[in-house]
């Protein structure tokens, strides 16, 4: 995108504050989320976005959790109004990858060990060829299942304004794309991009001045794992577990399965959405592939996930694509979302990010 | 909201533009040069690897056998207790057939991978690794296999002191 990342941040910025009907002046703190500073190569980058996002002459942190940054940045707001502290908070999440040549996935060699991991010729790519590989392996799942996820999500992401790889294609379509990290092909994966969202967080009696149709921000949880990732049950992400339950306790809900209507499930990969199904309740243990491929997830379905198209359609921008999952949510569930909407009636929404060296589950959970 | 947003300001630049000159294109290089302290337990660690040794630490609490070894028992919260000798030999846990090397390029003969986890370390503790000497349609989650080391004068006390796991086969 031509835009730099102010002017991007910008954008989503401004579209947040109208959709809420606020004026910066009305705006007590902000948080911003950006992951690796090695996109742009501007150190510190969050000092540099600041005015884009709205932030000049205000309380203003910063949150970092790699992938998981998106739906960090709105817990990190919920901590400035939750704690009382303020009544309104703009949060802003801002990606733009395209800087970096010759590909922005040259940024992530250095999240590996410097002595034992790098040496070895790392990219990316392994931790989630190597995990998928061992998900399927463990519960006996075929690369058709897993690729039906893909067709759903670029489906689902034609109907999305700012879509960059919205598409009509087969699982033998994604069979047959280019093994590029074998099971990892070509379209199980997002695609590197440049993007922000925004949403502002107010205080209870705010938001009820504000409309008559708020979506609370009802759980949060966040929980990381270490970085020895090779020590790791791979099949399965326990730490995705934990922050759900967190944020779960918090809204009161016992019985995910059944509470949760509709969930933006962090999908870098399409087995990632299945494998953070599974983490986060949503589906049994090695069960939610089926659901996949019996349509549950779809739009019409009866736990629609990713409506929005998700990474694997709408794009990769890494910590933007976080927030926009929270922006779809919180359209759904006011039955803004026009011909994404889904055919439920979804009163609870969910959504999750993930990041780093296989370690990182922040879960949100809003209701209308 | 989403479905007012009827256009967007703006339009994608290709890497063809950029080399045809079209776009100002500032190159930036960053070559920063670390020395990292390897740390108490890999520097141990390492110095094994080129005695062709592979060594892990032990938490007398939790009993774990950890690979990479480590000075603290991040579980327990406390020093681990004793320096173990593992086997060279372990299992596949899972692998991979990489294509792409770490800046994304394409690779003319892929990268094998897989976590291997090492005998003689608690079940499920693994290590990241290259595979050789096998095709790639015939590696397995759950195979057997085995470091194949530099020669001792090769050796210089680094990961790549292993040039990679085989499978042990009918050895």
């Amino acid at each position: 995108m031509l835009e730099s990342p102010k002017e991007l941040s910008f954008e989503a910025t401004r579209m947040a504050l109208d959709s809420a009907g606020l004026e910066l002046k009305d705006i007590q703190s902000v948080v911003s989320g950006s992951a690796p500073d090695a996109f742009d190569g501007v150190h510190m980058k969050g000092e540099y976005l600041l005015d884009g996002m709205g932030g000049i002459g205000k309380p203003n942190q910063r949150v970092y959790v790699g992938g998981g940054t998106g739906v960090f940045t709105p817990i990190g707001g919920w901590w400035n109004v939750a704690s009382g502290m303020y009544d309104t908070c703009l949060c802003v999440a801002e990606e733009k990858m395209s800087p970096l040549h010759p590909h922005p996935q040259y940024a992530f060699w250095s999240i590996f060990d410097q002595i034992l991991e790098r040496p070895l010729g790392t990219t990316l790519l392994w931790i989630f060829s190597l995990e998928m590989r061992r998900y399927m392996h463990k519960y006996g799942i075929k690369e058709e299942e897993i690729a039906s996820v893909a067709v759903k999500n670029k489906g689902n992401a034609v109907d999305h304004p700012c879509a960059q790889l919205g598409a009509k294609i087969t699982v033998e379509d994604v069979m047959n794309s280019e093994p590029i990290c074998w099971p990892v092909k070509r379209l199980d994966v997002s695609p590197p991009s440049d993007g922000a969202a925004a949403v502002v967080l107010a205080s209870e009696k705010v938001a009820k001045k504000l409309t008559d149709q708020p979506v609370w921000l009802d759980g949060v949880g966040w929980t990381l794992d270490t970085t020895h990732w090779t020590n790791r049950d791979l099949a399965y992400p326990e730490y995705v577990e934990r922050a759900a339950w967190m944020a779960y306790k918090m809204a009161g809900i016992k019985k995910p399965r059944k509470e949760i209507d509709i969930a933006e499930v962090y999908d870098p990969f399409d087995y990632k959405e299945l494998h953070h199904m599974e983490g986060l309740q949503l589906a049994g243990k090695g069960e939610a592939p089926k659901m996949a491929v019996d349509g549950v997830t779809q739009r019409d379905g009866d736990l629609p996930v990713c409506p929005s198209g998700g990474l694997l359609g709408v794009g990769n921008p890494i910590a933007a694509a976080g927030m926009m999952k929270i922006c779809e949510v919180f359209w759904q569930l006011r039955g803004e979302a026009g011909k994404r909407q889904v055919k439920k009636d979804a009163r609870t929404g969910l959504a999750q990010a993930w990041g780093d060296l296989m370690q990182v589950g922040t879960v949100a959970v809003m209701r209308s | 909201m989403s479905q007012k947003i009827t256009s967007y300001p703006g339009h994608e630049i290709t890497p063809e533009d950029v080399k045809e000159g079209k776009y100002l294109d500032v190159v930036y290089k960053f070559e920063p040069k670390y020395s990292w302290a390897a740390g108490v337990a890999i520097s141990r660690f390492l110095a094994e690897l080129k005695e062709g040794r592979i060594i892990a630490r032990k938490c007398l609490n939790c009993e774990r056998i950890l690979v990479p070894p480590r000075m603290y028992c991040e579980r327990c919260f406390r020093p681990t207790d004793e320096w173990v000798r593992i086997k060279d030999t372990g299992t596949i846990n899972t692998y991979s057939i990489s294509h792409v090397g770490t800046d994304a390029r394409r690779l003319k003969t892929p990268i094998l991978v897989a976590v291997v986890d090492l005998d003689g370390a608690t079940p499920g503790m693994g290590i990241l690794h290259n595979l050789g000497e096998v095709e790639p349609s015939k590696i397995k989650v759950g195979m057997r296999v085995r470091a194949v080391w530099k020669s001792s004068s090769e050796r210089q006390g680094a990961i790549t002191d292993i040039r990679y796991f085989k499978p042990i086969g009918d050895e």
